[in-house]
């Protein structure tokens, strides 16, 4: 959901290629075609990468990076900083594997550059606790198998973390039935909220029962 | 992704003339739907303005009793604001229909609005696509369309727009300011914003090159019913097949616009009138002259059906 | 170990460990992060990054490739195309090559994986390969192409028809019938990793760390594909983020990785892009089935007929979605068929539990619909129509088979089961869901805007062997290490195997280690066909009993009669620590379990019902999912908390089956369109509600000595088809074509008060 404006395309190039393509199922059509035929062609003025310095706080630690702009949260954190703990699922924001917190929030760490968080406070899965001292959440996740696969977890707990600060904080869902009124931290809510991280193993009902067992104790 | 120049912009006027001077320059916000675009290289920007600098992150009081939403702020923080909640509920219903939980906190007011279309052609960039590349041909039409527009279609396009806070937004009268690189602003009418495909599929906003959004205002609330209704095959985190937004007074006249059959969120004032009449006369009026494809044909008939129920509960008091 | 009479009571029977729902043992690492998939193992600094192109077309040919711009572009090492990549065989569980070129077999087959110094610069300069292609046309479409479907030949589902008495005559004859065409659509697996793999050669020997299922059948797969000596070929796999199936065989993340890191001379690391998996990867086929029953009108089953079509790439498998009604019911007359058509869409192959989670989707459907006919309750009539013995003979050999001449005297043409607590399943969940509370006219249950309505299925799925081996090691402290290849795709393995060496050594769970996934292991039965749980514990099992008689031998015990337990050994009043047997140096002991033919003397297959409670939309067509039951006779549940996972799993993945999963098939360009996590939608957190699974008491002493069977793809077996019929008690609408989006319902919902 970008900023971008649209008027500026100068697509002539697309002239080359646009009488080629034939959509044929019955007789074979030699076409010539690019891969990227309707794609932006490059301009090989334009093909060196840029290099930026950013410096933000992950796990309470600064750190500072020179990276290639093109470099998403997603890819400095597990490329750069070897901080592997939060997964890429799908790149696109399409899964939610990818969930870290930035200043307290749940993002997509796949759909923001690094560069656009110069300043930030990150916390990763590896920030919340360690095999030795879990996180109650974490705790809760083992003891509920809120996992099979393990690849959507660390983004399951990380969104859990910050979605029972958002009803906390009185923020509704869709899942609320009196937009006025505060939401509360009931099943549909929690289910409503959870759903931009995708478990394809299917541990919603035991991931449920895990963060309602937290809720219970202390939110 | 190509490579590109970064630089973070601190006021609306520098963000505008940075785009000015920089040919091929996109802003970037949230990112959620531009980055989406990079990374497939269909979007190429060459220079990127960071924008969130802006400031643009309040929501506001006008003196004419409206709200001005700036153009930075969170879908998170615009569905949970209490005036909106209280005054303009079918703005937070719909907010909270859209993306998930972490892209609503990532997402803004203004990169909601010009968000692009989620057509699986314009996503692969193998197949033609009049929207991306202009002239390549429409795949969609006489492909997979099941998700696709029913109405202000044209033969070079018939992809919908995403977006859930659009149709709120025009259900409401919104007014979206801009500013453009020679300092000088405008307001654009929400219904004006987004176009129709016609045979520039491509365009998809009035916005001109280096025009930037500042903010979006609401006129004084309107009260009434507010509701929003998305279908859509999954419970949650999915685009409509079919979205209703509809103010419902108590004397029976009301507004509706509807998301997920057209290029843009698609309201026609002059069914409206129709609505004391019911559902049926209204979206006569409201999708008369709908062409749409064997697989999508239902949202009709689903348009009625929910604004039937819609104006039901009201007239019954269950909302 | 050779397990080949069923067996007796061994140390597993103690189920101080086994049968306990012990958490995870790698669940603090997967929970913080901490447990290393394909992409994340930290081979060298220099490890390079490959981005994969895969072909803009269906079917046709590469006439050329312009790798100039992308050559000149920064950062980039190398580039492999079919041109370059030597000379590649196609490995025997591919049905397709992995790298196309000059010929492309299907849309996004990989044609080219560019290498460069970052990931960035890699994925930049793939969009600059300049590709010439020449379309040819194709078959894409099964409905047009199934009266070319031919007779398949046997493969992992049996034979493509079977025939018992006069099917023909029994169905003409039947008091009631019917006859009915359901189809369900093509799916993807989309497990939550993508498929990925790092490649590191040293002189001539290959390492890869990848994200595989079966290790064994990987390196065997990579040897041939490259040409070169299996023992040169490392797979290294100890977490895998999902498979369901697709991860089953090696894929193009693993082949290019190894030929790019050749290529570079230096490791190199690739993960598909998510967008590209859906056409790259493998996925399970469309089918269409027809299915026929004649019953007598008290509602015995006389006639069944279940005939499935699918398609697939030349030289390509059918989806045996027939296999089920082999077994399932009894009725005298039957007759099954499996034809196969050839497809140019991408290949089709095994997704969790291939041939009976369609099967099903459509049989119960059936079954439904005829106890309607026949004005019974589904519950009963499927109670009616139970067997003992297998109604078909599914196992008997191929003619290929070169034991085939000695069997017919030794194994029944109707082998009993060796186990079948179906009619206890239905039973059992049919009082704890409230199945007495359904109307069984439908659409009678309306609250507000939803239409309630609770449906039932079967389950059902076979119990398949597999050789498997361990490898234990017994150290000075008494800890107990366990290497298999063996691989834990989320289903428990790692756990599971540490509770049985455990139970079988006498120590507690946390003095056992499991190290899992890394081809220097034995060869175990890996992880598929709900076969992973039974048999590599059975493998641990004869490991461990090899090393309790080494470690008896050791102390001077009489290895029968020593009682391994609380970390000490005691026989005849005397008791020694473990440990003491391995000072001052370790002991080691290999070996596996091998089956004889007690899966041809008794049928072994798993068994179970699903309840679905939904509410439809009545003004929508949408459904929610209300309640789920599954109730599962599966042997004995090695852990029930990790077991029950697999079933909710599975019951969920089949919910998407049921209300949403379809990759649809553009025919005119040949290609799965929504090839992405948002267009091909999976179930979310809000579509599935609470979930109860129960298992019934079961051994099976016929399956091996763990007395276990699988249970993890029995969960997915006609749990879409209860959802379809809950979805027609609700509504009154009976849909046959899956999924069940709210389109197919909406023209015959009622009114609009």
């Amino acid at each position: 959901m970008d900023e971008s404006e649209d008027l500026e395309m100068d697509r002539g190039e697309f002239e080359l290629t646009r009488r080629d393509f034939v959509i044929a199922t019955t007789a074979a059509v030699a076409i010539a075609m690019l891969p990227r035929a309707y794609g932006a062609l490059p301009s090989p003025d334009t093909l060196s990468p840029t290099l930026m310095k950013v410096a933000f706080k992950v796990n309470g630690q600064p750190r500072e990076l020179e990276l290639d702009t093109r470099t998403t949260l997603l890819d400095a954190l597990r490329e750069h900083l070897k901080l592997t703990g939060t997964k890429k699922g799908c790149d696109h924001g399409q899964c939610g594997a990818c969930t870290v917190l930035v200043n307290g929030r749940r993002m997509n760490s796949c759909l923001t550059l690094a560069a656009m968080q110069q300043g930030a406070d990150i916390t990763t899965i590896e920030g919340l606790g360690t095999p030795e001292h879990l996180h109650p959440l974490q705790a809760a996740f083992v003891k509920c198998d809120g996992f099979q696969c393990g690849y959507c977890t660390s983004g399951q707990i990380c969104s859990a973390v910050a979605m029972m600060r958002e009803i906390e904080a009185g923020i509704p869902s869709h899942a609320t039935a009196v937009l006025t009124s505060r939401p509360e931290l009931n099943e549909a809510e929690i289910r409503e909220r959870m759903s931009g991280n995708i478990c394809r193993c299917g541990a919603y009902s035991n991931i449920h029962e895990a963060i309602h067992e937290v809720a219970g104790r202390q939110v | 992704m190509k490579p590109f120049t970064f630089e973070r912009a601190r006021t609306p006027t520098e963000a505008a003339s940075a785009a000015a001077r920089h040919p091929g320059a996109k802003f970037i916000a949230g990112g959620t739907n531009l980055l989406d675009l990079m990374k497939l290289e269909i979007e190429t920007p060459m220079h990127l303005i960071d924008v969130n600098g802006l400031g643009l992150d309040k929501i506001e009081a006008t003196p004419d009793g409206g709200l001005r939403i700036g153009a930075l702020v969170r879908n998170t923080d615009l569905a949970a604001d209490a005036r909106v909640r209280q005054d303009y509920a079918v703005l937070s219903r719909a907010l909270l229909a859209g993306a998930s939980g972490q892209l609503r906190n990532m997402a803004t007011t203004a990169g909601n609005l010009l968000q692009r279309t989620r057509c699986p052609y314009f996503y692969d960039t193998n197949m033609p696509c009049n929207k991306r590349a202009p002239g390549s041909g429409c795949s969609a039409i006489g492909g997979f369309s099941r998700q696709h527009a029913v109405i202000g279609v044209s033969d070079a396009c018939i992809a919908t727009h995403p977006s859930d806070m659009a149709v709120a937004l025009r259900v409401l009268d919104a007014v979206v300011e801009t500013i453009r690189p020679d300092g000088s602003g405008r307001s654009i009418p929400i219904a004006e914003l987004h176009r129709l495909p016609g045979d520039q599929p491509h365009i998809d906003t009035v916005l001109r090159a280096g025009e930037i959004i500042t903010a979006v205002t609401l006129p004084k609330p309107v009260g009434g019913s507010q509701l929003y209704y998305k279908v859509r095959d999954r419970a949650s985190f999915a685009f409509a097949l079919v979205a209703v937004a509809a103010i419902i007074q108590q004397d029976g006249t009301g507004r509706v616009a509807l998301g997920g059959v057209a290029h843009k969120p698609w309201r026609v004032e002059a069914a409206e009138a129709e609505m004391p009449k019911g559902a049926q006369a209204v979206v006569a009026r409201l999708l008369a002259g709908a062409k749409p494809t064997e697989e999508n044909a239902f949202k009709l008939k689903l348009v009625e059906r929910v604004l039937t129920a819609m104006l039901a509960d009201v007239r019954g008091g269950r909302v | 170990m050779k397990f080949d009479i069923p067996a007796t009571t061994n140390p597993i029977d103690q189920l101080k460990v086994v049968g306990q729902p012990v958490d995870r043992i790698e669940g603090p690492l997967k929970t913080t992060g901490t447990a290393p998939y394909a992409y994340e193992h930290n081979v060298g600094p220099d490890t390079a990054y490959g981005y994969v192109v895969g072909a803009a077309i269906a079917k046709g040919r590469i006439a050329s490739i312009d790798q100039s711009a992308a050559k000149a572009a920064p950062g980039v090492l190398g580039i492999v195309t079919a041109e370059n990549a030597g000379k590649l065989e196609k490995g025997n569980f591919n049905t397709v090559k992995l790298l196309g070129g000059p010929n492309v077999d299907h849309y996004h087959q990989a044609i080219a994986v560019v290498v460069a110094g970052t990931f960035e610069q890699a994925r930049a300069a793939a969009q600059l390969l300049r590709v010439n292609y020449e379309r040819s046309p194709g078959r894409f479409d099964l409905a047009a192409e199934k009266d070319t479907a031919i007779k398949p030949k046997p493969g992992f589902g049996g034979p493509s028809d079977s025939s018992v008495g006069d099917f023909a005559g029994a169905f003409a004859a039947a008091p009631v019938q019917f006859e009915a065409t359901y189809t369900t659509p093509d799916q993807s697996h989309a497990m939550m990793e993508p498929h990925a793999s790092i490649a590191k050669w040293e002189g001539d020997k290959l390492t890869v760390w990848t994200s595989n299922q079966m290790i064994a059948w990987g390196v065997g797969d990579l040897s041939k594909t490259l040409g070169i000596p299996k023992e040169n070929v490392r797979l290294i796999s100890p977490y895998i983020g999902g498979g369901f199936g697709g991860k089953l065989f090696l894929r193009a993340d693993a082949l290019l990785a190894a030929l790019a890191a050749r290529e570079v001379r230096r490791p190199v690391k690739v993960a598909l892009q998510r967008p590209l998996i859906m056409n790259n990867t493998t996925h399970r086929p469309a089918t269409i089935q027809r299915i026929r029953l004649g019953a007598t009108t008290d509602g015995k089953l006389t006639a069944i007929a279940h005939e499935s079509w699918s398609g697939d790439q030349p030289g390509g498998q059918p989806e045996t979605a027939v296999s089920q009604t082999r077994l399932l019911y009894a009725g005298e007359h039957r007759m099954t068929a499996m034809r196969l058509a050839v497809l140019d869409l991408p290949e089709g192959n095994a997704m969790r539990a291939p041939g009976e989670a369609p099967g099903m989707m459509a049989l119960e459907i059936a079954i439904d619909e005829m106890a309607e006919k026949l004005g019974l309750d589904p519950v009963e009539f499927r109670i009616r129509n139970d067997t003992q013995v297998a109604p078909d003979n599914p196992a008997k050999p191929a003619a290929s088979d070169p034991q085939s001449k000695a069997l017919p005297e030794k194994h029944p043409s109707h082998p009993p089961f060796s186990q079948r607590q179906f009619v206890e399943c239905l039973r059992l969940g049919a009082e704890r869901f409230g199945w007495n509370q359904r109307d069984p006219k439908p659409a009678q249950a309306r609250e507000g805007s939803w239409l309630r309505g609770i449906g039932v299925a079967s389950a059902f799925r076979n119990n398949i062997l597999m050789k498997s081996a361990a490898r234990v090691r017994l150290d000075h402290r008494g800890t107990v290490t366990i290497e298999t290849d063996m691989t834990d795709i989320g289903t428990g393995s790692y756990t599971i195997i540490a509770q049985t060496a455990a139970e079988m050594m006498g120590v507690p769970l946390k003095n056992v280690v499991v190290k899992l996934g890394d081809s220097q292991f034995p060869v175990s039965c890996g992880s598929g066909g709900q076969f992973g749980g039974n048999n590599s514990t059975s493998g641990v099992y004869a490991a461990c009993a090899k090393l309790r008689e080494a470690v008896a031998q050791k102390l001077g015990f009489d290895a029968q009669t020593a009682v391994f337990a609380n970390g000490t050994v005691t026989a005849n009043g005397r008791s020694v620590p473990l440990a003491q047997a391995a000072d001052p140096s370790e002991l080691v002991a290999e070996d596996g379990i091998e089956y004889g033919d007690l899966d041809k003397k008794y049928q072994q297959s798993t068994f179970g019902a699903h309840f679905v409670e939904v509410a439809v939309n009545a003004v929508t067509g949408e459904t929610r999912v209300r309640r789920m039951l599954a109730v599962c006779a599966a042997g004995r549940i090695l852990n029930p908390k990790t077991a029950r996972s697999q079933v909710i799993g599975a019951m969920t993945m089949g919910v998407g089956a049921a209300l949403m999963e379809d990759l649809v098939v553009d025919k005119r360009l040949g290609f799965f369109v929504n090839h992405d996590l948002a267009g091909y939608e999976v179930p979310v957190h809000a579509d599935i509600p609470h979930q109860d699974v129960i298992f019934i008491d079961e051994t099976d002493p016929i399956s091996s000595p763990m007395k276990a069977k699988g249970v993890g793809e029995l969960g997915i077996c006609g749990v879409a088809a209860a959802l379809a019929n809950a979805v027609y008690n609700a509504t009154g609408i009976r849909v046959r074509d899956y999924p069940i989006t709210l389109d197919k319902l909406i023209d015959r919902l009622p009114p609009v008060a």
